[in-house]
């Protein structure tokens, strides 16, 4: 069984580079620690400034890269899957502007001081009002391709009021805010922010798990899966359900970070032979690893915390889906 | 409806009765046409396009539901509705190869064939050195053990089908219903894939097909339903179905119909304008 034992093989790869990774980004920062105090903090309850820094700043920070990553790459992989088409990402079924804009409502309306959680609340209000949308749009019974455009609709007129939120921001202040808060960060989260989106993403990226068979039998296409024993209309929305629960938590702590839901699993396909259920926990830990690897670069690069998460994943992951498109140019014909 | 029956006939192995099928619009696809089949047997479909051979044959394989109508299935002694199957059982014992499947990721044919077996896993379950047997069993019936490692996308038309026929029987469902299996193959390959369908509708089980070719049809089918404007023209032998007088009215072509050996030949010779 050569075919297990590599994807085998991949799957200690992946797990040994995300934590080496997850490693990697709680070490970078402006402050060096020193790790004796972490470890005093730990075993005799001694709290230092050190291990302050450590436990509310750089350990909520990296779980969230590392949760967030693997949500936009398990997402990517399972509508891509469903799909069938390399091209898809979370935006296509309208979750993360829907989120974003629940986001940028509370910043415009100025609802940031009422209480922590008001951010995240509304981004996950705006995450469940998409999959409400979605479902009236196309139905309980409508075809993938409805579902699509009802998704692709969706994120159109919520990107239109989040410019419209931009266009009429009370202040330069609310504006700048807003505008930061889209690029997408991990900068400056809190243990609260973690904790609310855990179960969220938790339940989603179960949610996706499950439905990897019935995404191994869409290779032979819809009707195909239907007949091999799916029930394709209730796995198709547990699929939608699944990646909304975890991009909208993502996407309401973090913002919009890009290009990960589509790189990683067209970067990763090749790796496990192109089955779309072994795609899913692949691309999970490699979405954690491009995650975390651009925070630390963003660290790196900016001590100061002026370069955005969100810009670094474009940047690199722009001109490597050019790359690979030029790569791959006589294979999609 | 809904209430099985003590089955008769015991040879009865699935009936579709007085099956429509309506689309949002109004149109009718398909209108009040019943199906017997009967262990052992290849039952062929024919007709026109827009007949309404492939609609039959996807409420038959229950891909679809009927507006009207119901499907019922021998299930150890009785007759079954399929809507009270359950989907996993009802594609343990049905299977259904779409017209000009294709595989959508360019995955091993191994592995696609193995898909197959997909019905008779739980969503827990890998699967097992007895679903690797019916893998490889599949694969030897159908002769495309020497492709096991290919990329299925990379293979040719006639190689794709067959492997696509080895994916149905790696499954050894009861019924087989196949959406014109043959239509773009060469004759190699078309005889090829009829006379895996022919081996399979043998003792208990059986296989529905939907066929372009007249004579292919004849040659290998115990009984033929010719449909015409979603309707059912008439139904019977090749001898009874095939004569030039049903072929001129319902496909609208004069043809020259033949007896080479055993079988009808039937080439369609010239289009009539009264249709």
């Amino acid at each position: 069984m050569t075919v297990n034992h590599s994807y085998h093989g991949v799957l200690i790869g992946l797990l040994v580079a995300m934590i080496g990774s997850f490693f990697a980004d709680l070490l970078a920062g402006p402050v060096s620690l020193q790790w004796f105090n972490i470890w005093a903090a730990i075993i005799e309850n001694k709290a230092s400034l050190d291990s302050l820094i450590f436990f509310e700043i750089r350990l909520p920070r990296a779980i969230l890269a590392l949760l967030v990553g693997a949500t936009l790459g398990i997402s990517g992989a399972a509508l891509q899957g469903l799909l069938r088409n390399p091209l898809a990402e979370s935006g296509i079924i309208g979750v993360s502007n829907c989120a974003a804009l629940g986001a940028v409502l509370v910043f415009y309306f100025g609802f940031t001081q009422w209480a922590w959680f008001a951010l995240p609340l509304a981004g996950l209000l705006g995450a469940l009002v998409s999959v409400v949308l979605i479902f009236l749009l196309a139905g309980r019974s409508g075809s993938t391709v409805t579902l699509i455009l009802a998704g692709i609709a969706i994120n159109t007129i919520a990107g239109a009021l989040m410019a419209m939120a931009l266009n009429f921001a009370p202040n330069p202040y609310a504006m700048q805010e807003i505008v930061f808060w889209l690029l997408g960060s991990v900068a400056n989260r809190s243990v609260s922010d973690v904790l609310i989106i855990v179960p969220f993403i938790v339940f989603g990226g179960l949610l996706i798990l499950s439905c990897g068979r019935f995404l191994n039998a869409l290779t032979l296409g819809e009707e195909t899966a239907s007949s091999l024993g799916f029930n394709v209309q209730v796995l198709r929305w547990r699929l939608v359900v699944g990646v909304v629960a975890c991009v909208g938590a993502a996407v309401s702590v973090c913002g919009n970070i890009g290009f990960i839901g589509l790189v990683i699993p067209h970067l990763l396909r090749p790796l496990v032979r192109h089955d779309p259920q072994r795609l899913l926990s692949v691309s999970a830990m490699g979405g954690a690893v491009l995650l975390l690897l651009s925070d630390v670069a963003v660290q790196v690069l900016s001590s100061g915390g002026e370069l955005k998460l969100g810009v670094i994943t474009s940047l690199v992951g722009g001109p490597f889906f050019l790359y690979l498109i030029l790569k791959n140019r006589n294979v999609w014909g | 409806m809904g209430l099985s029956a003590v089955l008769n006939d015991e040879s009865l192995l699935l009936t579709g009765q007085q099956l429509t099928l309506s689309i949002t619009g109004g149109a009718t696809l398909l209108n009040a046409v019943s199906v017997t089949v009967n262990q052992g047997e290849l039952v062929g479909l024919i007709g026109p396009n827009g007949a309404g051979k492939s609609t039959l044959l996807k409420l038959l394989s229950g891909v679809d539901s009927p507006s009207k109508g119901c499907v019922s299935l021998a299930v150890s002694g009785s007759l079954e509705p399929i809507s009270a199957l359950s989907v996993r059982e009802r594609a343990q014992k049905m299977s259904y190869l779409v017209q000009g499947a294709k595989a959508y990721w360019p995955i091993e044919v191994e592995k696609m064939i193995a898909l197959g077996r997909l019905p008779f896993q739980k969503w827990w379950q890998q699967s097992s050195d007895y679903d690797q047997a019916k893998v490889v069993r599949a694969m030897q019936l159908t002769e495309t053990l020497i492709y096991r490692n290919r990329i299925v996308t990379t293979l040719s038309g006639g190689e794709q089908a067959l492997v696509m026929m080895a994916r149905v029987l790696a499954g050894e469902p009861e019924v087989i219903f196949a959406d014109e299996p043959v239509a773009t193959l060469d004759p190699y390959h078309q005889l090829h894939v009829m006379e895996l369908l022919r081996a399979h509708a043998k003792g208990e089980r059986a296989a529905v097909v939907v066929l372009h070719d007249l004579s292919l049809a004849a040659r290998f089918c115990d009984r033929i339903y010719l449909l015409n404007d979603g309707g059912l023209f008439c139904e019977g032998s090749p001898e009874m179905v095939l004569s030039q007088h049903n072929i001129a009215r319902v496909y609208g072509v004069d043809s020259q119909i033949t007896r080479v050996g055993q079988d009808l030949s039937v080439s369609p010779v010239a289009r009539l304008n009264n249709r």
